[in-house]
């Protein structure tokens, strides 16, 4: 067996010099070969999250307003079909939810995805289905901008996650936040 | 030390979940269901090989009183090239591991090999002892998402195996895996302890 290195101060700091060095290279040669992949993956998911949630659109127009991305759709003749809004705030159970809300040209909501959540899976994790259409909580074409949507227990309408008022309260005032931002886009 | 003798040592004898109880941050959190075990436990395996064979192939270079720390940014090294990896072709996969994958590099196992095989044996043997006790641990984590997946939700591998039932919620949430892995465990160990005699 080859001679051991001994643990003198130059030996360790060439030794971990030399190790770090090689790491950071290698590293960041990987890294420009899945920049792209990881952008395009990152990028598929936004895209597919605005199309389960609009009507279909022929044209996207990506706008900030009131420091929400908006994604707003076009027919082919350049006429408003609708718009999903990135929104989200931390008053879920497990901290922060972000929700892609899309509404028809009248502000009705049309559809929702879940783009990040940390609720408790089984209870509050079930948002991403209980509020769809024909589910218990369905809030699919409803006018948050009408009536601000609230859970039964608050004094509205709508049922909440069994055994998740918490998660319920938060998607909702999410939803509402989604429908004033929506009210605010100028066309 | 023998081939078979390595690969009885990962997958049985020196079993990193079973017999050695390394690594339970991972087991527990992401067990939740067969195929994130499984996904977990070969991410972690593919990280105990490569930095298995780095730290042998270095051992007569590597200063003794810098070793852990010169091992710990071979393994940081080799995590964060699974973690960017499985983020670009992998998305969904990295969505419901996320934070646990960063966090093999703190798994006890991966460090424990390098320090008590890797930096002792050659490079063959160190690859093989990091293949097996990968192994090791992955078949322990996929048995243990299977045994939650199917008594939490009645899927197995995503596969609706009873009809219409919802499952016994606890068995996902964290006191279930502490249930599954206790009760397995004493099994394992007891099934192991007949088999010697």
């Amino acid at each position: 067996m080859a001679k051991k290195a001994q643990s003198t101060l130059p030996n360790m700091l060439v030794a971990l010099t030399v190790i770090a060095l090689v790491a950071a290279a290698a590293l960041a040669a990987l890294n420009g070969v899945t920049k792209e992949p990881i952008a395009q993956a990152q990028q598929a998911k936004v895209e597919a999250a605005i199309s389960a949630v609009l009507p279909a659109f022929d044209r996207l127009e990506d706008r900030d307003v009131d420091g929400s991305v908006c994604h707003i759709g076009y027919d082919a003749e350049g006429n408003l079909v609708g718009a999903a809004i990135e929104a989200g705030n931390d008053k879920g159970f497990g901290g922060h939810l972000q929700l892609m809300v899309g509404f028809d040209k009248e502000g009705n909501v049309c559809g929702y995805q879940i783009l990040e959540t940390h609720e408790t899976p089984g209870l509050g994790a079930k948002a991403s289905e209980w509020f769809q259409k024909d589910s218990k909580g369905d809030i699919i074409g409803r006018r948050p901008a009408d009536a601000a949507l609230t859970v039964k227990k608050d004094g509205g309408d709508v049922d909440a996650i069994s055994g998740s008022t918490i998660t319920s309260r938060a998607f909702l005032s999410i939803v509402n936040d989604a429908a004033n931002v929506f009210s605010n886009i100028t066309i | 030390m023998k081939t078979k003798d390595i690969i009885k040592n990962g997958l049985v004898k020196e079993n990193p979940t079973w017999v050695l109880v390394l690594g339970m941050c991972p087991t527990l959190a992401t067990t939740t269901s067969a195929i994130n075990g499984l996904s977990m436990g070969l991410a972690t395996t593919f990280v105990l090989m490569m930095s298995n064979m780095v730290v042998s192939l270095l051992k007569s270079v590597i200063p003794d009183k810098v070793r852990i720390p010169a091992f710990i940014v071979i393994i940081a090294t080799f995590v964060t090239i699974v973690q960017m990896v499985m983020q670009a072709y992998l998305p969904a996969l990295y969505d419901s591991l996320g934070l646990f994958i960063a966090l093999i590099v703190v798994n006890c196992i991966v460090l424990g090999r390098a320090e008590a095989f890797a930096s002792k044996n050659n490079v063959g043997q160190s690859f093989l002892d990091g293949l097996f006790m990968g192994l090791g641990f992955t078949w322990a984590l996929t048995l243990l998402g299977i045994v939650r997946e199917l008594l939490g939700t009645g899927c197995f591998f995503g596969h609706s195996l009873i009809g219409g039932a919802d499952g016994m919620l606890m068995m996902i949430l964290p006191p279930g895996g502490f249930l599954a892995l206790g009760l397995l465990m004493a099994l394992i160990n007891h099934i192991r302890r007949k088999s010697v005699k």
